[in-house]
């Protein structure tokens, strides 16, 4: 008998005696749905938990308490009409939605925006990314127990929501992308007051960064907990900070070539070897600085010029299919356009982030305990409305 | 009752005790301390707290006292109804009970128990039996784990609260609340008497030791994984509303004021100054005067304490509950035993 043998039986033998140790101490299961009303899902998700007393067995969330079927709907819709609905999908940032199905419309018609229009649409990119992000480092506190942090974030995303409303007209639903530019030019004393307003969210990202991260029971309660390495991460179809905080450097608005600003601006894309909540966490967190970061560059690099191309009074796109996919806030989010050269879409698919990010959570909840159901489901960050569309 | 120069009998005495008692200190303190609470909570997170019930949001609490005993009163179908209305009276009991050993003044008290501090440690722990209750009597999955969670909690973090307070004990020689506030304000701390010796001083690890389990005996943040409303709802309350749902949260508020008053009665030297500011050698000696004195110090004691428990709370994200208890058995009790051990060995040598 080789060593090799042996050890394969001493194995064998040790998996029986837990086996029969499991069956003399297995005790009742009890079956946990979080949600669809629950405090932690903001929102109508349900999670199923099959519990062995504080521990779950089995998870598998159950979505579509919110589907509002805006695939369909959009069919009905002309292309100008269809931006109401879509930034209604993750509507902590909306801007960021209406983006990508317009750059598919765009694509289709072959024209471009205008390059101060191009400006403009990433720096408002990436206000609805500091918006919804800094929500999320708010929440993050909440989620634990820590109820001082959400009322900051409130705070300080109300400066940022006055700055989309001022340019916009639209604090939560701008409506303002155009096909082949933008509604209207940014308002006078504008970017003086973007300005400003990115250094109080680089103050309130140190603020969150020394009430949280630096927390020695945050620490415990996210570090090591919920990890997710690269290899599943990539398999579930995880993208945006769940992804990158489990090392893996992928980013849109850097990997991609798209008539948008971002490649003017002088960025970092941060990535994290860990993949637990943590990690996720603090990527968000620097993703938050970095988009400050950008926008106060590209407030000194808006070009002069319009803000809309030439295009015809009715718009009606040319047959054909386009893709466009963009880094969204909460991660990839894209959208498969087929026209037939009508005044609406024939078809469009919506490839919303939130939907593939938790498809991780039957794999990611398996073993863990309860309370850190809720981290890592706060962690993992999804819009209810991304996930059901 | 020699100060107050009227002869009363014994049950006058006591009735006159509770209700003056329940009517100038517990019902106005419970006012402020809720008013204070809640605007220090305001300030902290950038907003102004309740301002619309009374001048600058005074009369809050009525409002909302009145808002709950509207509600109905409902029990879930599968709830066992008996037990699931009693639990927060349990609750309650427990806090009152334990009000009963604090003392105010000199003859400002309840009763004045030979071994006041032991039936107050052994009171606190009713309460673990009436979460137990609520959350097993409520037929819901979520008070389930809250209760059972809480009933684990509340038992280990006793253990380290008892061992803090023996500190006191061995240093003043006495369980008697009464008898540890004349040591905390007679004897001196290396012959330095202007100061008495606040036991806060000599015994400081025993008062961190014994706010931190207070913190965990009220299950408030960072220890408030039995309640934990983001992940259970509202633990062991998730099925009560209205008046019993307002048993628990008043029962919460007062067991934090109660807490803080027998700590500032055990470390900060309760009702008294320390007696040789004015010449007193001994309790005999105390006047009248400081019955209606005494109160007021140990409110301002007491709102010192609730506030550091309550900006803990604000403050901080909570343990899971196999942190906290780890917390509790490998790093507080052993603490705990080992600043007794010390207590005693130096009240020997010295």
């Amino acid at each position: 008998m080789t060593v090799t043998d042996r050890q394969q039986l001493s194995y064998i033998a040790s998996q029986a005696a837990d086996a029969r140790l499991n069956v003399e101490l297995e005790t009742e299961g009890m079956t946990l749905n979080i949600g669809p009303q629950h405090p932690a899902t903001h929102g109508t998700l349900r999670i199923i938990c099959r519990l062995d007393g504080e521990q779950v067995v089995w998870a598998e969330p159950s979505c579509g308490y919110m589907h509002r079927g805006y695939e369909k709907l959009t069919e009905v819709r002309t292309f100008p009409q269809v931006t109401t609905l879509i930034n209604r999908i993750d509507w902590l940032g909306s801007f960021a939605n209406e983006v990508p199905f317009i750059l598919a419309a765009e694509k289709l018609m072959e024209i471009e925006a205008p390059p101060r229009a191009q400006v403009i649409r990433t720096i408002l990119f990436e206000l609805s990314r500091i918006a919804n992000v800094s929500l999320f480092l708010g929440d993050l506190g909440v989620q634990m127990g820590a109820i001082t942090p959400v009322f900051l974030a409130f705070r300080d995303r109300e400066y940022v929501l006055n700055l989309i409303e001022g340019a916009t007209g639209g604090r939560f639903h701008p409506n303002f992308d155009r096909i082949g530019g933008l509604k209207d030019d940014l308002p006078k004393g504008w970017i003086d007051e973007t300005r400003q307003v990115m250094r109080k969210l680089q103050q309130f990202c140190d603020t969150i960064e020394d009430l949280l991260f630096g927390n020695e029971i945050f620490q415990s309660r996210t570090r090591g907990v919920g990890v997710i390495p690269a290899d599943t991460a990539r398999q579930y179809g995880l993208s945006g900070a769940n992804l990158r905080a489990s090392g893996v450097d992928w980013d849109l608005r850097r990997d991609q070539a798209l008539p948008m600003a971002w490649d003017k601006a002088d960025w970092k894309v941060w990535t994290h070897p860990d993949g637990d909540s943590f990690a996720r966490c603090w990527v968000r967190l620097q993703e938050t600085r970095e988009a400050c970061k950008i926008v106060e560059q590209l407030l000194d690099q808006i070009p002069a010029g319009p803000v809309m191309t030439k295009v015809p009074r009715i718009i009606k796109v040319p047959e054909g299919e386009a893709w466009v996919s963009t880094e969204n806030p909460l991660g990839e989010m894209g959208y498969y356009v087929v026209s037939k050269g009508d005044l609406g879409p024939f078809r469009v698919k919506i490839r919303s982030a939130s939907f593939n990010n938790i498809s991780v959570v039957p794999w990611v909840l398996r073993g863990v305990y309860v309370p850190d159901v809720i981290t890592i489901l706060a962690s993992l960050y999804f819009i209810l409305g991304d996930i059901d569309r | 009752m020699g100060a107050l120069a009227i002869e009363v009998p014994y049950w006058g005495q006591s009735l006159l005790r509770v209700l003056g008692g329940v009517v100038a200190v517990l019902l106005p303190a419970g006012a402020i301390v809720y008013l204070f609470l809640f605007k220090m909570m305001s300030f902290m997170q950038s907003r102004l707290g309740p301002m619309e019930a009374g001048p600058y949001g005074s009369l809050q609490l009525v409002a909302e006292v009145g808002k709950w005993m509207q509600k109905e009163d409902l029990a879930p179908d599968h709830a066992d109804r008996s037990i699931f209305r009693i639990a927060p009276l349990v609750v309650l009991t427990s806090t009152f009970l334990l009000v009963v050993i604090v003392p105010f003044g000199p003859e400002a008290y309840f009763t004045n128990f030979a071994t006041g501090i032991f039936f107050g440690l052994a009171v606190a722990s009713v309460s673990v039996i009436g979460i137990l209750v609520a959350g097993w009597a409520s037929a819901n999955k979520y008070s389930l784990l809250g209760g059972l969670r809480a009933a684990g909690q509340l038992i280990a973090y006793e253990l380290p609260m008892v061992l803090a307070v023996i500190g006191v004990v061995i240093q003043a020689g006495s369980m008697n609340m009464q008898q540890i506030v004349v040591v905390q304000n007679t004897e001196s701390i290396f012959g330095i008497d202007w100061l008495g010796n606040p036991f806060i001083i000599t015994q400081f690890v025993g008062f961190l030791i014994f706010m931190i389990a207070v913190q965990a005996e009220l299950t408030q943040a960072p220890f408030d994984m039995p309640i934990a409303e983001s992940e259970l709802v509202s633990g062991y309350m998730t099925e009560y509303s209205g008046f019993r749902f307002l048993i628990f949260f008043i029962a919460e508020f007062a067991t934090a004021g109660v807490f803080a008053f027998i700590a500032s009665v055990l470390f900060l030297g309760g009702w008294a100054v320390p007696f040789s500011w004015f010449g007193w050698d001994s309790l005999a000696d105390v006047p009248g005067w400081m019955n209606l004195v005494g109160p007021l110090i140990m409110f301002s004691k007491m709102l010192l304490l609730t506030f550091v428990i309550m900006w803990v709370r604000f403050s901080y994200p909570r343990f899971r509950e196999d942190q906290l208890q780890t917390f509790a058995w490998k790093i507080l009790i052993p603490l705990a035993l080992a600043n007794t051990a010390i207590t005693a060995i130096m009240t020997v040598v010295f």
